[in-house]
């Protein structure tokens, strides 16, 4: 057997309790992210056990799926809502695992805050009770979402058991062409694997267009690797991320920093080393991406038409029932649709970088009568950022008004619901029936994709805005 | 939160031949404001069961009474999206014990698995079979037996073998779960966490 490791192979068997007989691994888990849904009947249960919590300093709580966008500092509506709420901050207290609610100056996104305050670290094993934690694999580790009763697991024994699942390589070479960001890279390979096309595999992302992506977009694109199938996906940790690391919070500082990094250097994938499955795309095949179906594997290029069933493998009857439900036809253009509502935020594209890319269509134009916007900022931290670096004043001028953070109308479970039959242009990660509010219509697409529609009215090819900027 | 043993299960089954059905489907997200682990079944396929102002939609399977059973035989992928664990609540509480599909999501499948619903992968084939059989009579038997790892078509006897690890087939078949695994190991555990990079 070779010797030559992966990157993923490094940091997993690293992780190793032990292996179960024909059975799973026993992997311990470095830091466990909390949120209000998924963990209440986990907590429940280690009252029924009487299991407490084994290490509580490795959890790490935060309220995001439920809470209001506007006037959090009021009592929260919603009786449901708020008892959940509720019963987070009481379970986080009963059990010293620290918590960043509602009103706390470093409440967000789990996905959005965990990196901002260095709870995220290369080399680590890192899970939450949500399918987006792949999110935290752009540093290096390996981080996935994991059910309710494994939250159990994690709290009473810091452990979950999974078999160790395959391993793909996934390369793009080249250089990004004018318009297309990180979220069009990740849609892109979506699009050409299909939604279950990575089922089974944990993704290791390589290649010129990662390297030279920024530690953001490198968020953005394992953020949506579950959408692909993939458990997660991760890329070598490099400078950049070190850099990024740095000095925050969670980081560690002095001799345990210089410790940390003699480690995280270590952590790439060895000359040699073997994947399942390597695939390689080139950087100048893909173009600024939309989706027109219901689920993210259905997208294509903004300037490409909708395929026609019988050019596709699979269920026809599931992808008419699919362009049935966002009333499209085969073979019509995306472009000139008219939108009525727009959305940018969440754990894919809820970050600086993204609304600085959003404001730099939108200055000097106006918001488009017909479109609603909403505007989310995936933490405090990304708000004052918005804040200080004069976004906000250009959102203003053209008509837009910034809310506060939290998931929102990614999976509206708090009041931000795209009405049915709506069509929404959204920097979120799930176009499914439904999931922006029953009926609601969604196109996922990148914050400069949702710029350009948002100013005019309709889907639009963000280059066209851009032109002045090229 | 143990549960009922799983060896031999003998039923009808309910048909849903679409592809990729994900789990906002099986459960949307505003219906995961509960606390406790209850009534998730009453919105098993929410949006896919009911109209907006509740009524029942007449063309959905799971409200027409030719169908009935412990047994949901789904489409290709299903259970993709959303890791949320309700998912696999609400398949358990509505009264399915098992899920047929020619694939699975993964984090469903391990869901399901953790709560004690067999999910049971079977080739395009045998899954196209299942659904024909289903539809030229609904009252059908499926046969799921999980100690020598076959599903049977009752009537015609066709049968498939399927996999599952033997970790894994030992807690189905004792209603052990990963739970009671590790808390039996809590002190390897602690000393293991000792011995790590950082």
């Amino acid at each position: 057997m070779s010797t030559k490791k992966t990157l993923f192979d490094k940091v997993w068997d690293s992780h190793v309790v032990k292996h179960v007989e024909d059975g799973p691994d026993v992997l311990f888990i470095d830091r466990h992210l909390v949120h209000e849904v998924t963990s209440p009947v986990a907590f429940l249960g280690i009252k029924n056990r009487k299991s407490g919590v084994l290490f509580p300093n490795k959890t790490f709580a935060t309220a995001d799926h439920n809470t209001p966008t506007i006037n959090q500092h009021l009592p929260v509506a919603d009786p449901l809502s708020a008892n959940q709420l509720k019963a987070l901050e009481e379970n986080a207290k009963e059990h010293g695992i620290s918590h960043w609610g509602l009103g706390h100056e470093k409440n967000g996104i789990v996905h959005v805050v965990g990196p901002e305050y260095g709870i995220t670290q290369p080399g680590a094993t890192i899970v939450c009770g949500d399918s987006h934690t792949s999110t935290h694999g752009a540093f290096g580790a390996i981080a996935f979402g994991i059910g309710t009763s494994e939250v159990e697991m994690v709290l009473s024994t810091q452990c979950i058991m999974q078999p160790k699942p395959k391993k793909m390589r996934i390369n793009v070479e080249g250089e990004l062409n004018f318009g297309v960001t990180p979220k069009d890279v990740a849609l892109y390979i979506i699009s050409q694997l299909t939604t279950s096309g990575a089922t089974g595999y944990f993704v290791e992302y390589a290649g010129d267009v990662f390297e030279n992506m920024t530690m953001e977009g490198r968020m953005t694109v394992c953020n949506l690797s579950i959408e692909m199938g993939a458990r997660g996906g991760m890329i070598a940790p490099d400078e950049k991320t070190f850099e990024y690391v740095k000095g925050r919070e969670f980081t560690p500082t002095g001799a345990a920093w210089d410790k940390a990094m003699a480690y995280w250097k270590t952590l790439k994938t060895d000359e040699g080393a073997e994947f399942d499955k390597e695939l390689t795309f080139s950087a100048s095949d893909i173009e600024p991406m939309i989706t027109y179906g219901t689920n993210p594997g259905m997208g294509m290029g903004i300037s490409k038409s909708i395929p026609n069933a019988e050019d596709l493998e699979g269920g026809v009857a599931t992808y008419k029932k699919s362009l049935g439900y966002m009333a499209f036809n085969e073979g019509e253009d995306m472009i000139g649709k008219p939108i009525d509502f727009v959305f940018i935020g969440s754990c894919t594209n809820g970050r600086i970088e993204d609304f600085r890319a959003f404001t730099s269509i939108v200055k000097g134009r106006k918001k488009a009568d017909n479109v609603t916007a909403w505007l989310v900022p995936g933490s405090h931290k990304v708000e004052s950022a918005i804040k200080e670096e004069g976004l906000l004043d250009i959102l203003t001028e053209a008509g837009f008004e910034l809310r506060e953070p939290g998931c929102s109308a990614c999976l509206a479970m708090n009041d931000d619901k795209v009405p049915a039959g709506k069509l929404a242009v959204s920097t979120s990660n799930r176009n499914f029936e439904g999931r922006q509010g029953p009926g609601s219509r969604t196109l996922l697409a990148s914050p400069l994709v949702a710029a350009a529609a948002a100013v005019t009215g309709k889907v639009t090819d963000p280059r066209e805005l851009m032109k002045e900027l090229a | 939160m143990a549960y009922d043993k799983f060896e031999i299960l003998n039923s009808t089954a309910v048909p849903l031949p679409i592809e990729n059905v994900d789990t906002d489907q099986i459960i949307p997200a505003r219906f995961l404001k509960a606390t406790e682990r209850k009534g998730f079944g009453d919105n098993l396929f929410r949006d896919w069961r009911y109209n907006g102002d509740n009524t029942p939609k007449s063309d959905f399977v799971l409200n027409n009474p030719t169908y009935s059973g412990k047994i949901l035989v789904g489409g290709k992928n299903f259970g993709s999206g959303s890791s949320r664990e309700h998912a696999a609540w609400a398949v358990y509480d509505y009264g399915f014990r098992c899920v047929i599909s020619s694939f699975f999501a993964d984090i469903f499948k391990g869901n399901c698995l953790n709560i004690g619903v067999l999910p049971v992968q079977v080739s395009p084939e045998f899954a196209a079979k299942v659904f024909a059989a289903i539809e030229a009579d609904p009252n059908t038997e499926i046969s799921v037996n999980l100690p020598e790892q076959t599903v049977t078509i009752v009537k015609t006897g066709e049968k498939e073998s399927f996999d599952i690890n033997g970790y894994k087939k030992q807690n189905m078949l004792n209603g052990f779960d990963d739970i009671d695994y590790l808390n039996n190991i809590k002190s390897e555990i602690s000393e293991f966490a000792k011995e790590l990079p950082l």
